[in-house]
């Protein structure tokens, strides 16, 4: 058992000095696959013999209704926002992710914080407060960056769910249309990625292959963390 | 460290432990500026709209931890910053608050989240130019809220912590904690010290000398609706057209 980490004081009044479970992280911009590859790797982790939890940016339930009252119609500003995704955050980490831990599972997070600090920097929070902000949060074991351009992106997205507000940034309106919204929303969002990947260490995947060669990409970072962990 | 504002109107703060006496004296000073022709807002801790509902979800199941609780407190104070606040300062109004930042560096501190944590959450509020810190004595104050209330709520005492099972005990040993951190901000921020001890009449005649010091030769925001003739006009009558007016 490796000893927990935090990326500032964590949680000082609940003393934790190690778990028996491993955190693993698929992080990435919108349609770059990330849910798909989830299940894929539940599924083999649980053949494996493991004890998997997905956890992922699901509303907790503290916050849940709360966040899906605020954005409609009042008039929140986006450092607001932020505390808010950042209580709803915290209270995933701490009531849903540590306890699988602290029970030995393999907790697989569809992204983790960083999704939530690179849309808070691409509207214009400060990056150096929202990094404080986020002291409190458990560094994971290993994650993963699935990283796609544009391009890709918007071929999965014509070809998938379609366009929608959210994921074309259109809450900042970043072009007068849904199409070129989302092209500079989502490279602004990459942008912000890149810069997290050396600064959190993340493994970056090439996910512009197939679906069945980035998975095998994926168990491959995820094998190595097993050897290297003896799990 | 809180950052330097930059704008025309002014902030005042009182700061200071359930039972201090501060809310009382804050409404007072509201009254008496408003009557003295100032542009005046008042805001309260935890009182923006947005979070009602999840904090009420949160003390009746108990949902809270304390970073939690931290966290959606700090929202609560950003949303009204943001919405309130900060531009009525740039207004060059007088904001009145009762309790601020420093609530949270002693309430969430107590709670045993890490200092310097808390403080970075709050950097983007400013230092105010007035933070008055009602001190009292503990038993004073326990015997001011046990007297006055019915119960003393859940995490009021601080009952999260489990530091006793018995609720005034819990109360007790929380607020001592609150103290011991507010104590350390007196140099840190600069605080005020006012005496929560003295008669209430006393007091507010303190903290009127001390605020009209800090507004010595400062010009805010005209109040079109301030009484044109002071001191023939009676006092209640002005307050009451200008509470009407700012809820409208």
């Amino acid at each position: 058992m490796k000893e927990v980490q935090y990326y500032g004081a964590g949680f000082p009044y609940r003393p934790l000095n190690e778990v028996p479970g491993k955190l693993i992280v698929l992080e990435g911009t919108d349609a770059v696959g990330r849910s798909t590859q989830v299940q894929m790797l539940r599924h083999w982790l649980e053949e494996e013999g493991y004890a998997v939890s997905d956890t992922g940016l699901r509303r907790g339930q503290l916050c849940g209704p709360g966040l899906d009252e605020a954005k409609q119609g009042h008039t929140l500003g986006p450092r607001t926002l932020s505390l808010f995704y950042a209580t709803d955050f915290a209270d995933r980490l701490e009531n849903q992710i540590l306890p699988a831990l602290k029970a030995g599972f393999i907790v697989l997070s569809d992204r983790y914080f960083y999704s939530i600090m690179a849309r808070d920097v691409v509207r214009g929070a400060d990056p150096t407060w929202s990094r404080n902000v986020y002291g409190f949060a458990l560094v994971p074991n290993l994650t993963l960056y699935l990283r796609a351009d544009v391009p890709t992106l918007i071929s999965r997205i014509v070809h998938g769910r379609g366009f929608n507000y959210w994921e074309a940034g259109m809450d900042i309106r970043c072009a007068d249309n849904l199409y070129d919204s989302f092209c500079v929303y989502q490279s602004k969002l990459i942008e912000q990625f890149d810069r997290m990947a050396a600064e959190y260490n993340f493994v970056t995947i090439d996910a512009t292959h197939s679906v069945q060669s980035v998975n095998d990409d994926l168990r491959r970072n995820i094998r190595a963390l097993f050897v290297q962990e003896k799990v | 460290m809180l950052r330097p504002g930059s704008y025309k109107g002014k902030l005042i703060v009182v700061e200071g432990i359930d039972g201090s006496g501060k809310s009382t004296q804050v409404d007072l000073l509201y009254k008496w500026l408003l009557s003295q022709g100032k542009s005046v807002y008042f805001t309260e801790w935890n009182s923006s709209e947005l979070v009602k509902s999840t904090t009420r979800l949160g003390k009746q199941e108990k949902m809270f931890t304390p970073t939690t609780f931290s966290l959606l407190q700090a929202t609560d104070f950003s949303d009204r910053w943001e919405n309130y606040m900060l531009p009525m300062l740039r207004a060059g109004v007088i904001v009145l608050a009762d309790r601020y930042a420093f609530t949270a560096f002693a309430r969430d501190v107590a709670r045993g989240v890490d200092r310097e944590w808390v403080r970075s959450l709050y950097s983007f509020a400013t230092q105010p130019d007035l933070t008055l810190y009602f001190q009292v004595p503990l038993d004073i104050a326990v015997e001011r809220i046990t007297g006055a209330r019915a119960k003393i709520k859940y995490y009021e005492a601080g009952m999260d912590l489990g530091l006793s099972d018995n609720k005034v005990t819990s109360f007790r040993l929380f607020q001592q904690r609150i103290i011991n951190e507010y104590e350390n901000m007196i140099p840190e921020f600069g605080l005020t010290l006012m005496d929560g001890t003295l008669p209430v009449l006393d007091l507010q005649k303190r903290m009127r000398a001390i605020v009209k010091k800090a507004l010595h030769g400062w010009d805010g925001l005209p109040n079109p609706l301030a009484p044109v003739r002071r001191s023939a006009k009676p006092q209640v009558t002005a307050v009451k057209v200008v509470e009407g007016g700012d809820k409208a």
